[in-house]
């Protein structure tokens, strides 16, 4: 009867220990959930979805306080996988698709008063004070956020051309024809 | 000798159609009006164009210098005028513009200086960068840069150099006429790249199909490099894809996303050995290629056509017959229809097939998938195109690639076979190009992500130090002050009255409003203080001008304001830089 309690206290001891070793050993830094959907937003950080930024949005969706439809620039198709991601249901984007856009200044028009610098979430525009700002196509999300701010109303937003390197091979369609 | 063979798995045998373009030899297409030479003509990185409207170019001039390892130079086919580099029409499914230099040949047809090497006496990198800057790409239809693939394994000593002439593409005939007629230049190009590579066995491979073809190599093989060999692989579409062609003649298989060179096989065309050999030992970089100009045509012929011409005029040289009504890029298995017969003439244009609804029928209505399985049976790629095909038509793209949608090569014997007529390979090459598309997005993604996580950091950074910098002025500020309040509560606390509460409550409105009057003191002192920066090192002339303006103002001031226009007037002669620092000064502070 001692013995038998013994073996297990010590069995207990033991898987204890190891247990609570594992937990600090193991420890994982961050939310995994978050970090996952993070990686589905499409990081444009427009803030469209109310949330300051892409990794805010995935914080609230993880926790439950956000929907996974708030999201424009992700489209229907991130709403998709985010949804198959959570197992939650595919619901209608809240606001409408748009194609993908970057934003164009107009040089001409342009003061240089680095306001949209200052907006601009992932350092896609260069230039001065007093000194004519221009975008860097290849880095600008289209994200909007540099529209507003602009004293001059010089930004516009225009949708990205298709050309042979971005062309892409269509669905196959066949039309369908009346018999007789 | 004769060799043991293999098989690759699959294979279809359609019509070859291959005799009507081999009646008569290559002819010299004439030169059109204009050249419209698309800068970006093989795989890899778009080369930078060296040339501007109006320049005048010689044959063989370099236009487009080569802007990475993988990347190929391209040059003016003949001597003339540009007239620009500017967009024009791709040969391209799309039927999308690309940059193009334009030129309008002179008609005199001038080579530049041609410098002929021995690439025995140069280093091999040295003979890769001159086959880069002659720009030779693979010209079975891949465009893939040659010199690229001219780096042996380390690891794997190279084994068997395989030049595919094979030619497997029904209708097409160009390596075929190329091999009957040009076979010692041929053989002298092989010997290049089998030093290159430092292979051990050469092996040519060609369908039985193309018994003269096979008898002329093997001449100019007995005469020049008897150690190469010959081999007539057995007529099976598609026997000339490098994979298959390596299985065939050596028995390896080349397994899924490895390169044949990592088991010591290297494959190419006939035709790029024979560019290959022009460029070293002539110095003549690739201007031109032989197009098959077959189907639906009075006189289909093989025509070697400047790189450059407009497709309409190649076409007109075999006289389509009226009924035309699409043409073809490539053969009939692999090929694209081309959008735009404006598109010119590149490097990839192996072919053009005039096709009419006797020659090629619409395809039959698409009908359900079966499940029959014959379009895996026939798959060279031992892939399972009947759930490719489930998956891509449903976009599901994660489970095409666990499929190996990547290992297919687009030979098109699943659509060849499909008993539903499902064209297949158009679902493929649909998912295939959204794969990339999303591939593209993804790391765009990615780079955002980490430009954003940056400049926060930065904003972070910048926000602490600032307040570091607020915080030390602070402490700064009550240790000045410490000093005098000593006094103030010996003088504050005897008064004890009953509108004590009163009085304490001005005071210190009082102090806050001589502590602000004292900042905006030190504000116009900065302001006075701080040095103008542009005004610095003015000649005479300027300072003149300075001081006519200074003048109008102070008149200016004079008048509006009579009272205080003695004073303002003084100090605007006195302090002329005392208006131009206060916009300066105040963006310095932001």
């Amino acid at each position: 009867m001692i013995t038998a309690l013994a073996i297990m206290a010590l069995g207990a001891i033991v898987l204890g220990a190891a247990l609570g070793y594992a937990s600090i050993r193991f420890k994982v830094e961050g939310d995994p959930l978050v970090e996952k959907i993070d990686a589905i937003l499409p990081q444009t950080q427009c803030g469209q979805c109310g949330y300051p930024g892409c990794k805010p949005y995935a914080t609230a969706i993880s926790a439950g306080e956000a929907d996974i439809n708030l999201c424009p620039p992700g489209g229907m198709d991130g709403v998709r996988k985010l949804a198959d991601l959570l197992g939650r249901e595919v619901k209608p984007l809240e606001a409408e698709e748009k194609p993908k856009q970057i934003a164009i200044i107009d040089e001409q028009t342009c003061i240089g008063c680095t306001l949209c610098i200052q907006a601009c979430p992932v350092d896609a525009i260069v230039g001065a004070a007093k000194q004519m700002h221009t975008i860097i196509e290849p880095l600008c999300t289209g994200c909007e956020l540099c529209v507003k701010p602009c004293p001059v109303e010089c930004i516009s937003m225009q949708p990205i051309a298709e050309n042979i390197d971005n062309w892409k091979w269509k669905y196959p369609v066949f039309e369908i024809k009346r018999a007789a | 000798m004769l060799a043991q063979l293999f098989r690759f798995k699959g294979g279809v045998k359609p019509q070859t159609n291959k005799a009507i373009s081999v009646q008569q030899p290559i002819g010299q297409a004439p030169l059109p009006a204009r050249l419209f030479v698309p800068l970006h003509q093989s795989i890899g990185g778009a080369p930078n164009p060296l040339v501007q409207a109006g320049d005048t170019v010689r044959k063989g001039q370099l236009i487009g210098g080569a802007d990475a390892w993988v990347s190929a130079a391209v040059h003016a086919p003949t001597s003339g005028r540009v007239l620009a580099v500017e967009p024009h029409v791709a040969a391209h499914p799309s039927g999308l513009p690309t940059l193009c230099v334009v030129i309008e040949p002179d008609g005199r047809d001038e080579w530049i200086e041609r410098r002929p090497v021995d690439h025995r006496s140069l280093a091999p990198e040295r003979v890769r960068e001159l086959l880069r800057d002659a720009g030779v790409v693979g010209l079975g239809g891949a465009a893939f840069p040659s010199h690229a693939k001219l780096t042996p394994a380390r690891a794997v000593a190279m084994e068997h150099l395989v030049i595919n002439g094979a030619e497997c593409e029904p209708f097409m005939t160009c390596d075929d006429v190329l091999m009957r007629e040009r076979a010692d230049e041929i053989v002298r190009g092989i010997a290049i790249f089998r030093e290159l590579l430092s292979a051990r066995e050469v092996l040519i491979g060609i369908e039985d199909n193309k018994p003269a073809a096979i008898a002329a190599m093997q001449e100019a093989v007995l005469r020049l490099a008897p150690d190469y060999r010959v081999v007539a692989v057995p007529t099976l579409y598609p026997a000339g894809g490098a994979k298959q062609l390596i299985r065939v003649l050596t028995g390896k298989e080349v397994p899924a996303s490895r390169r044949s060179t990592e088991l010591g096989v290297q494959c190419f065309n006939v035709a790029t050995v024979y560019t290959a050999y022009r460029a070293l030992t002539h110095g003549e970089p690739v201007l031109s290629r032989i197009v098959t100009l077959t189907g639906n045509v009075e006189q289909p012929r093989n025509w070697e056509v400047s790189l450059g011409t407009p497709m309409r005029e190649v076409v007109a040289l075999a006289r389509p017959r009226a009924d035309s009504s699409s043409f073809l890029m490539g053969g009939p298995m692999m090929g694209f229809e081309i959008p735009d017969l404006d598109a010119p003439v590149v490097k990839a244009t192996n072919c053009i097939i005039a096709g009419s609804p006797g020659l090629f029928p619409p395809p039959p209505p698409e009908m359900p998938c079966i499940r029959c399985g014959a379009c895996a049976e026939v798959c060279p790629h031992e892939l399972q195109p009947f759930e490719l095909y489930w998956f891509a038509r449903a976009r599901n793209f994660g489970k095409t690639q666990e499929y190996y949608i990547f290992d297919c090569i687009e030979c098109g014997c699943c659509s060849y076979v499909c008993p539903s007529h499902i064209p297949l390979v158009q679902y493929f090459r649909f998912a295939k190009s959204e794969i990339w598309a999303r591939e593209r997005e993804k790391q765009a993604a990615d780079a955002a992500k980490e430009r954003f996580e940056l400049r926060n950091a930065r904003a972070e950074r910048e926000q602490a130090e600032k307040a570091e910098r607020l915080a030390r002025a602070a402490s700064a500020r009550t240790s000045e002050k410490k000093a005098p309040p000593e006094a103030a509560p010996a003088a504050d606390h005897p008064p004890a009255a009953a509108g004590e509460a009163a009085t304490t409550a001005s005071e210190a409105e009082a102090a806050k409003k001589a502590a602000i009057a004292a900042a905006i003191e030190r504000a116009r002192l900065q302001r006075e203080s701080a040095q103008p920066r542009n005004t610095e090192r003015l000649s005479a002339g300027q300072q003149r001008e300075i001081a006519a303006v200074e003048a109008r103002r102070a008149a200016r001031s004079t008048a509006d304001t009579t009272a205080m226009s003695a004073t303002t007037g003084t100090a605007a002669t006195t302090d002329p830089a005392g208006a131009a620092v206060a916009p300066a000064g105040s963006q310095r502070d932001e």
